[in-house]
């Protein structure tokens, strides 16, 4: 047994020493127009052998170790208490109702910095919704899902510039903006098969990205757009001192101006923002387009025997997933006050992308869930910041391996003939 | 004889350098149920792919209730009104057995999206039809105490009875089925023999079968049309074609 | 007679962009089998191509330190040590992240590939630090076409060299599929992959290949667009996979001289544009030319087109 596991397990190791040795073992080191190499000091050479040795014996007692695991009780299929919740409403509604005050209260019982990141969280949280209803709902993949949200904040952002738009006009002109982009953009592609789709999309997200950074005279180039203005309250401003013809909200209130009130505010509206995603998907789930995307992932070719228009089902899917990027985008321009194409590289489409996966394709307390973990854990762990990107990478894909359904899958609401 | 609803001349198919339709021609008038039969490989479902958009054919004319409809994409010709099943169940495995039929209806249905946001009074009652619509079919084939299963923990037979019933609620003129009988018991058989009787008779719909199962053919067709190597063999009443010494031969082989 | 100045710049372009393509065609290379056998996007192979730079880097470094100063010799290192280190990638994230996800929906190994891409790129940025890290000119020179005291167009040395490599590489890997065993079961897993499991060929194995010859050529370009540009850092795999991908399509993927005739193709479409345009601008007609392609010709120009099973 273990002797025909000897070969294995060595070129395990080897591979490992081959993989590592090389670009992990020593640094380039640039010294004015030398390049030298310096060790990368021992705690490196250990981890690589440690590693070494681990697959060595890993492969060399593979067999015995695979008796044991199947020894052992297998993994929770799913939080069974969740799995259930799914299946009575009235409890389902219970548990939604406790989500959203707690997530009102929030703000109340936190600091300036848990609300600033609970923000934060609303905004990942819409823009997962929204990209989940193009790959978890559609079974589209998008790689260019930043592309819409930067149509979105740079829409709003130009619009304050140039024609001194307000938030909510500027909110409902991104929105429909970014869904124009998706409109267009879907028009002609979805009817490519999944795997170009991802690529089309992805590339769409860098033109617009590279487009954003050269097109200076309208963007202002890699400098950004600054002084994008905050959201207003029914016309009430949230500043120490009203800009002409307006009023600030603590004067109308009456209460001694307090800056924590804005950041109270933006995070109530991001909530608001995200509510209103959760009704729309929720309601799309249940007409005939929701049960038409799922349909279509199930079967097109059952689809259009049917009499299904399967490209106007998927431009569906991609406008309103746009749409609500775009949605996202004004509110993240409008909250920083500045925006750059920095915060709109190929590294955020896979962050929503991470988030849609981690949560399960399709469900929505997944998504959520996933987007607070995401968000805070880096926020928690600032010492690994170096290697968040690297652990989120490996998360990928170890999360298709182990649960490509995701954490939580998603349990449709599904239609009951009533007899 | 009326106009047909149904008339393909010279349709011809070619993949590459195989011809695997040559000038089949068909007609099927209203109300009638017309079998295509020849042995396996004649190019039977390719014709079926050709007529219902599946298929770019290479030549030919189809005309389905006064249109021209060939070259027409697969969900435009659905939409006209010939629903067609598979040799193989497609059925949406996942979702219930009611729902299968509510997305069947899709064409039909209010599918305005504020209409449904808002849930406006149009949208209610077009959901209340298609549901209503769902439940009548569910009767019809006898599934309606499966109705909120998810559809692949039915029973083959039961499958396959849904599958015709998700073509019907679509309210189509010409219904089309590949090899209906194929993995069915003589009892289903039998059953299935029956139903498309009734829906001929009771709701006036045209079929177009292709099927293997000869007693079944020849008892229910009024017009059979025979393929062999991708081009029409002969045509005719089921007498006519048990008494064709072509069909015969092309049935137990040249030799 | 006299060429104009014009005439001489679109030489140059050309030599330029030709030069580029030929390296994208060693990376889209990697794309193109490994898509002919399994049908998934490898997201990861820029990544590759970037690590083979990196390698490359590292052993003329240690090469250079050693006092070893002869530079046919330093590229004959880099080549060896850098294909053999990639070709252990390849094999790897073959094994680790992909494999387990043969079969099932097409999305699944897609998005472990995207994982895939961003950990190695971290990898290596940890490892090696997110600047850039630059190389002195190992060759330099060139032929000149034209008139020596005016305007003219250059063929570098370093240029020919990437010509020649190129060519004798795709050479070999011709000669490879067309006439051994494996490459033989290369293209027999190609055309079905089930059918040929099922003759008692280690498809298993095959594909693993696949996933080395790919490695091992996109550390060709590695090096060699490391020694051309003299600049590398560890975000230039997403860029350069991207392009390799987009010529892949161009070309028809799953068709291996269609991705030599998309690398060329791209190369001089970018640089026609950077030379006549604006540099900014070539990414944005690259990816352009990929989605005209994708709209009006799916299969590319030298791909079969797919016949739908009904």
């Amino acid at each position: 047994m273990i002797r025909s596991n000897l070969k294995p397990a060595v070129i395990s190791a080897v591979v490992v020493a081959i993989l590592t040795g090389l670009l992990l073992g020593v640094r380039l080191d640039q010294q004015g127009t030398t390049l030298g190499l310096v060790g990368a000091g021992p705690d490196v050479y250990w981890k690589i052998a440690a590693a070494a040795t681990f697959l060595f014996f890993f492969n060399l007692f593979r067999d015995q170790l695979g008796a044991l695991w199947k020894g052992l009780p297998g993994l929770p299929k799913a939080p069974a208490k969740l799995t259930s919740l799914g299946d009575k409403p009235a409890l389902r509604r219970l548990f939604w109702c406790f989500m959203i005050a707690a997530a009102i209260l929030w703000p109340f019982l936190s600091n300036r910095g848990g609300t600033d990141l609970g923000t934060l969280v609303l905004i990942y949280v819409m823009l997962g919704l929204g990209l989940n209803i193009v790959v978890g709902l559609a079974g589209l993949l998008d790689l260019g899902y930043v592309g819409f949200y930067a149509v979105g904040a740079y829409g709003y952002a130009l619009m304050a510039m140039y024609f001194d738009v307000g938030f909510w006009t500027g909110l409902i002109i991104a929105g429909c903006l970014a869904a124009l982009f998706g409109f267009l953009l879907g028009f002609p592609v979805l009817r490519l098969r999944g795997d170009y789709l991802a690529i089309v999309t992805l590339g769409f997200g860098e033109i617009i990205r590279i487009l954003l950074n050269n097109m200076t005279w309208l963007t202002n180039g890699p400098n950004g757009i600054g002084g994008i203005p905050k959201p207003t309250l029914f016309g009430l401003e949230f500043s120490r001192r009203a800009s002409e013809g307006m009023q600030t909200f603590h004067e109308f209130v009456g209460i001694s101006y307090n800056s924590e009130h804005r950041v109270i505010f933006l995070y109530l509206l991001a909530l608001l923002l995200v509510l209103i995603t959760l009704f729309v998907i929720n309601r799309l789930l249940r007409m005939p387009i929701g049960r038409a995307w799922e349909a279509l992932r199930e079967d097109e070719i059952a689809c259009r025997a049917l009499g299904i228009n399967p490209t106007a089902v998927k431009l569906g899917a991609f406008t309103i997933g746009a749409s609500f990027a775009g949605f996202a985008g004004c509110f993240f321009a409008a909250r920083q006050g500045f925006i750059s194409p920095e915060s709109f590289t190929f590294i955020e489409s896979a962050i929503i992308l991470a988030i849609v996966v981690l949560g399960g394709m399709g469900s929505q307390i997944g998504v959520i869930l996933a987007a607070i973990i995401m968000t805070i854990l880096p926020e928690m762990a600032r010492e690994f910041d170096e290697y968040r990107m690297l652990l989120f990478g490996l998360m990928m894909v170890l999360m298709m391996i182990w649960r490509p359904q995701g954490l939580l899958p998603m349990s449709r609401p599904h239609m009951e003939l009533r007899t | 004889m009326s106009r047909p609803l149904l008339d393909v001349s010279g349709l011809t198919m070619r993949f590459g350098g195989l011809l695997a339709v040559d000038g089949v021609h068909l007609s099927v008038q209203p109300g009638q149920i017309v079998s295509m039969i020849g042995p396996n490989g004649a190019g039977k479902t390719t014709v079926f792919n050709c007529l219902t958009g599946f298929y770019k054919p290479s030549g030919g004319k189809i005309v389905f209730d006064g249109r021209e409809i060939q070259g027409m994409p697969g969900f435009k010709v659905a939409r006209r009104g010939m629903i067609r099943t598979f040799q193989h169940v497609r059925l949406f495995k996942e979702m219930t057995v009611v729902e299968n039929l509510l997305v069947a209806q899709h064409q039909h249905m209010n599918t305005n999206l504020l209409a449904g946001l808002f849930k406006t009074p149009g949208y209610r009652r077009s959901e209340q039809e298609a549901m209503e619509r769902a439940a009548y079919w569910l009767d019809r084939v006898e599934l309606r105490e499966f109705a909120n299963r998810p559809a692949n923990t039915l029973a083959y037979g039961q499958q396959r009875r849904l599958e015709i019933a998700r073509c019907m609620v679509t309210q189509p003129k010409l219904l089309m089925l590949d090899e209906p009988a194929a993995g069915l018991n003589p009892k289903e058989t039998d059953d299935l023999k029956a139903l498309i009787s009734e829906l001929r008779d009771e709701h006036q719909i045209t079929v177009l079968l292709i099927e293997h199962d000869m007693k079944l053919v020849m008892s229910i067709s009024d017009h059979i049309v025979v393929i062999n190597q991708g081009r029409p063999l002969a045509a005719g009443t089921p007498d006519e074609i048990k008494q064709n010494p072509d069909v015969i031969k092309a049935y137990l082989g040249e030799t | 007679m006299a060429m104009p100045e014009s005439l001489y710049y679109l030489i140059q372009q050309l030599l330029n962009g030709l030069t580029v393509g030929s390296t994208y065609a060693l990376i889209a290379i990697g794309y193109t089998m490994v898509y002919g056998i399994i049908g998934m996007i490898n997201f990861a192979h820029g990544e590759v191509y970037m690590i083979g730079s990196y390698i490359a880097f590292i052993v003329i470094a240690a090469l250079a330190m050693f006092g070893i100063e002869s530079v046919p010799v330093m590229i004959v290192a880099a080549f060896a040590i850098s294909m053999m280190v990639t070709s252990a990638y390849g094999y790897s994230i073959e094994r680790v992240a992909y494999r387990p996800l043969r079969g099932g929906n097409r999305l699944i190994p897609l998005i472990s590939a995207i994982g895939m891409s961003i950990f190695l790129q971290n990898l290596v940025r940890i490892a090696q630090g997110s600047r850039d890290i630059a190389m002195p000119t190992m060759i330099s020179g060139g032929i000149d076409i034209g008139p020596q005291d005016g305007f003219h167009a250059t063929l570098s040395y370093m240029q020919m060299i990437i010509f020649a490599v190129t060519l004798i590489t795709m050479t070999l890997l011709t000669l490879f599929i067309s006439r051994s065993r494996m490459g033989r079961a290369c293209r027999a897993c190609a055309e079905d992959l089930k059918m040929t499991n099922l003759l008692g060929i280690n498809t298993n194995a095959v594909i693993a290949l696949t996933f080395v010859i790919g490695a091992a050529l996109a550390a060709v370009a590695g090096v060699l667009l490391g020694m051309y540009y003299g600049v590398i850092n560890p975000y230039i795999g997403f860029m350069a996979g991207l392009k390799a991908f987009t010529a892949a399509v161009l070309g028809g993927i799953g068709s291996i001289p269609g991705a030599v005739l998309g690398g060329l193709l791209l190369g001089v479409t970018e640089a026609i544009t950077a030379g006549y345009f604006s540099t900014e601008y070539k990414d944005v007609v690259a990816f352009g030319l990929l989605i005209l392609i994708l709209l009006f010709r799916p299969s590319g120009i030298l791909g079969r087109p797919e016949v739908e099973k009904v």
